[in-house]
């Protein structure tokens, strides 16, 4: 692209402006641009495109719960006996619990509970585990591969479910200690995944060129190796949202989890249940909305696994 | 650049792999010298422990007077600016997730070009104008690029950090000759512009016949011949070197006269797990003798700068 | 007998669906082989070769893959518009493809001998029952054809254990299991030593002639097809640009990307590297107008970006698709 720099008094100080300038704009048309073309291959499933929809609005619901939702002071310490059970009316599209909240507010803030647990599970083990994955691929074949994947490998032996509900079980019941539980169980499986992927490519040119001009093991690591890694990854973080939502719905159920009046969706399944099939409202609309959102991630992590492909074609 | 007695062995669940088993040859400064070798000759090998992907098993290579035999972690950094590699398959020397300007910036940050990052780009800038690829090419992604262009990007990453010694494996293998032609051109150039030694390696003799100064042949771990590139050409004394000359596929009448004649190529390369005793090319040798089976022949200098390693050829001289 | 081209290929179009489009690959390829005749088909890489080969044999991916225009008329039938069941006895019986990689074409899983009974098998079709004998004497028999030393033991190989020019071999053992009409050849040899490359093309060239097939020897370096083929298609960005007899092609290129890819070859006499072509292949998103070949024509005239040259001709047998050559018709 053909640009003038304007011979000017302001000298060094225009030019550097200019120059910043011109890379910026370029930046934002290239950054659209990429987003245009990752779209492009996100929406080739329409089905993807649900999923997103789905995400939309459950986020939507979460977030703005206190506005949305009919009756907001169902969601904390209330009783109100004299609306108690009621099966799905207009004014409670949801019905109410026993103890007279609404079942739809409930669902909103649960929403709130379930995904901002997924988050903060997602966010502490899949940093940890994909560091540890690459610190083992790299280094296969050596005592620290052995430690760490041996480590991994006692670690997924045990089913998650399990070993979570082993770990509640020694702690006070809390929702705290919930996703403390699902993160000790749920981090191998990044660690196994990434290792596959480090320990395949350590072997590729473009890293051995790297080497060879000399950048140390940080920048292989975290620059050349982990970009191709991410593609997996960020499909199966957003795949494990929803199972990170189920099995904390499940400890609830078990009432491991989160403790009354806290709205999980979870909860609200297992005290209802003993109510079906009469009061099935109760229990119906908590367990539907739990598959929804994790229909939801999981029709959302297949468009992200289309999308991450690598680039072709320009 | 000089390599003593090099030697480097793998060892694998089927045994010992003898990539290179023995060889000694020396690189002038500011000269092109040709590695010739057909798969599991093992020249890749050389190039990757020169490099220092490889510690060598026995042996040294001397760089300027000074053993290098280490690996490249263990390399002071100089060094490491010093020699570079262009690898044989663009597709995979290329972090496909990263964008050209990241993967040229790279050398320059590891050796501290410049902590300015604007002056970084600048001069990512020109080495790709030194390359003629157009400047907007740094904000793509090598899978958007052609091959041959990959390549070039290969090769503008070597020379970022001005060397003096440039390893080029295969360089144009995976190309098409007019992309070859190109690229050919512009390392040639490059050499004598900025003074460059090259350790050029193929397997196409006759791109060699165009590019080296001096070749030499390897087989199976073991260098055949060594010979300035005409004399390899018009007088090639090794029966290795004769068949592979004789194999290749030119395009004119007048080339046809100029190969040995029709040696057929018989059989196939044996595996470098299970090396045949004696001249390691005796199962394939037209003109063997009763010593090819049992003894290893070796180099001799036939006449100025050629040297040979065959037993035709150790009754002559002494 | 008959004078009716083995395979003919008529103004095919070829285009693929992307995001920022159509990338127009094949833009009007015309390709004749007649009966028993060795034809090669060059062009460097990305010219369409590949695809106008899988268009034969119909495997290209249909979804981002579409063919707007065009015939392929194999013995004056259309290969585009045949049924499943046509299909099946075309690949079956008549046309067989070699690929590039013999790693790659062979499953690593399955030994050979059971890749080539399926072959058999499969090449019998399913109306005739075949006995166990009478495959294991037919694979051992092929595998005899294409000189492969010790059969018995390869049967029981797994194609992971052999070489390069043996896996090679056995693909070509594959391809000529039933009574082929056509042969596709795509690059035989290109990942093998040169030695092991000059075995391979003799042996295709004797059982060729030995069994009277038609071959089409694709290749992207004009040197493998010399002595092989006697007439030649040159090929670039989409559609052909010359053809001759070969011995004509290397005498006497005229178009000027054939002439271009002739001088850029280096020559075992010395003198240096050709200059090679400047400018690159076009984008088939935005392919030039007119002739493709026309911003990396030294020889460009106004009608060139205007309207694609057909081929004209020049003297017998040799045709050339540039508006240079069009007065001399």
């Amino acid at each position: 692209m053909a640009f003038s720099i304007p011979e000017s008094v302001w000298g060094q100080k225009v030019e550097n402006k200019m120059q910043k300038n011109f890379s910026s704009r370029k930046k934002l048309s290239r950054t659209w641009e990429y987003i245009r073309r990752k779209w492009y291959k996100f929406s080739r499933n329409p089905l993807s495109i649900v999923g997103l929809a789905l995400i939309c609005t459950i986020i939507f619901s979460a977030i703005f719960a206190s506005y949305i939702s009919p009756h907001p002071e169902s969601a904390g310490k209330f009783v109100n006996f004299s609306e108690a059970s009621q099966s799905p009316s207009l004014a409670y599209l949801c019905g109410t619990d026993r103890f007279g909240r609404d079942v739809l507010t409930r669902i909103f803030f649960g929403y709130r509970y379930s995904l901002g647990m997924a988050v903060i599970v997602i966010s502490i083990m899949a940093p940890v585990g994909i560091i540890l994955g690459l610190i083992a691929g790299y280094y296969k074949n050596s005592w620290i591969d052995t430690v760490i994947m041996r480590i991994t490998d006692i670690f997924i032996a045990i089913p998650p479910l399990i070993l979570a509900l082993a770990i509640c079980s020694v702690l006070t019941p809390s929702i705290f200690n919930a996703m403390l539980a699902i993160s000790v169980a749920w981090w191998p499986w990044y660690t196994r995944m990434v290792y596959e992927v480090t320990s395949s490519l350590k072997g590729e040119f473009f890293v051995q060129a790297a080497q060879v001009t000399g950048a140390n093991t940080t920048h292989i690591l975290f620059r050349e190796i982990l970009p191709n890694c991410m593609a997996p990854v960020l499909t199966k973080m957003s795949l494990d949202v929803g199972w990170v939502i189920l099995i904390g719905a499940t400890l609830s159920f078990v009432g491991l989890g989160a403790q009354p009046p806290i709205p999980d969706l979870g909860s609200m399944v297992a005290d209802a249940s003993s109510y079906l099939p009469d009061l099935w409202w109760e229990a119906v609309f908590p367990a539907f909305a739990i598959m929804l959102v994790v229909l939801a991630f999981n029709l959302f992590g297949d468009g992200i696994d289309d999308m991450l492909g690598e680039e072709k074609g320009g | 650049m000089t390599i003593e007695r090099f030697k480097k062995y793998f060892v694998t669940r089927q045994g010992i792999v003898k990539a290179v088993d023995g060889i000694s040859f020396s690189v002038k400064e500011g000269e092109i010298f040709g590695l010739v070798g057909e798969s599991g000759s093992g020249k890749s090998t050389v190039a990757y422990t020169v490099v220092g992907m490889y510690r060598p098993t026995e042996g040294k290579i001397i760089y300027r007077g000074k053993d290098i035999g280490q690996e490249s972690k263990k390399r002071p950094k100089k060094l490491k600016k010093d020699i570079q590699i262009v690898f044989q398959d663009p597709g995979t020397s290329l972090n496909p997730r990263r964008t050209i300007r990241q993967i040229l910036e790279l050398p320059l940050k590891v050796h501290n070009f410049s902590k300015n990052g604007r002056k970084r780009v600048e001069r990512v800038e020109k080495l790709l104008e030194m390359v003629q690829l157009p400047v907007g090419y740094m904000y793509k992604y090598p899978t958007m690029i052609g091959g041959g262009e990959k390549q070039i990007v290969g090769i503008a990453r070597a020379l970022a950090t001005d060397p003096s010694f440039v390893i080029l494996d295969e360089p144009t293998s995976a190309l098409d000759v007019s992309v070859q032609a190109k690229i050919i051109n512009m390392l040639i150039q490059f050499q004598k512009k900025f003074k460059l030694s090259y350790l050029f390696i193929t397997h196409d003799l006759s791109l060699m016949r165009n590019v080296a100064s001096r070749i030499a042949i390897m087989y199976l771990g073991k260098i055949c011949e060594i010979a300035p590139a005409s004399e390899f050409f018009e007088n090639p004394l090794h029966p290795y070197t004769q068949m592979l000359l004789s194999s290749i596929p030119v395009i004119s009448e007048e080339e046809e006269t100029l190969k040995p004649k029709k040696v057929m190529s018989k059989g196939e390369i044996p595996s470098p797990v299970n090396v045949p005793p004696g001249c390691s090319f005796h199962l394939r040798c037209s003109k063997k003798m009763d010593i090819c089976f049992r003894e290893d022949p070796a180099m001799r200098e036939v006449s100025k700068e050629h040297t040979v390693r065959c037993h035709l050829y150790t009754k002559q001289v002494s | 007998m008959m004078l009716m081209p083995l395979l003919e290929i008529k103004d095919l179009h070829v285009w693929f669906r992307v995001f920022k489009g159509f990338l127009k690959v094949l833009e009007g390829v015309n390709f004749v082989v007649w009966p028993g005749e060795r034809v090669g088909l060059v062009g460097e890489m990305g010219c369409g070769k590949t695809t106008t080969m899988k268009a034969v044999m119909r495997i290209l991916p249909m979804p981002p893959a579409i063919i707007p225009e065009g015939e392929i008329l194999f013995k004056g039938k259309d290969i585009l518009k045949m049924g499943r069941g046509e299909l099946q006895e075309i690949r079956r019986k008549k046309i067989s493809m070699i690929f590039q990689d013999p790693t790659a074409a062979l499953n690593p899983v399955f030994k050979i001998g059971t890749q080539l009974r399926d072959t058999v098998r499969f090449a019998r079709g399913s109306k005739r029952s075949i006995t166990k004998g009478d495959i294991r004497t037919r694979t051992m028999q092929v595998l005899k054809e294409v000189s492969l030393p010790d059969p018995e033991r390869i049967l029981e190989n797994y194609p992971i254990q052999l070489s390069g020019g043996m896996r090679q071999r056995i693909c070509i053992s594959m391809a000529l299991i039933s009574t082929n009409e056509l042969l596709i050849a795509d690059e035989p040899g290109t990942s093998l030593d040169v030695t092991i490359k000059d075995q391979i093309r003799r042996l295709l060239g004797g059982l060729v002639e030995k069994l009277g097939t038609s071959v089409i020897l694709v290749s992207h370096a004009l040197g493998a097809v010399r002595n092989m083929t006697v007439r030649v298609y040159v090929m670039y960005a989409g559609s052909m640009v010359e053809v001759a007899k070969t011995k004509a092609l290397f005498a006497n290129a005229l178009h000027p990307y054939s002439q271009g890819l002739l001088a850029a070859i280096p020559r075992l006499a010395g003198g240096g590297v050709g200059e090679g072509i400047p400018g690159h292949i076009p984008e088939y998103i935005n392919p030039p107008t007119g002739c493709r070949f026309h911003p990396r024509c030294k020889h460009t005239m106004p009608i060139c970006r205007n309207k694609k040259p057909p081929f004209f001709k020049v003297e017998e047998g040799h045709q050339v698709a540039c508006f240079l050559f069009q007065n001399r018709e």
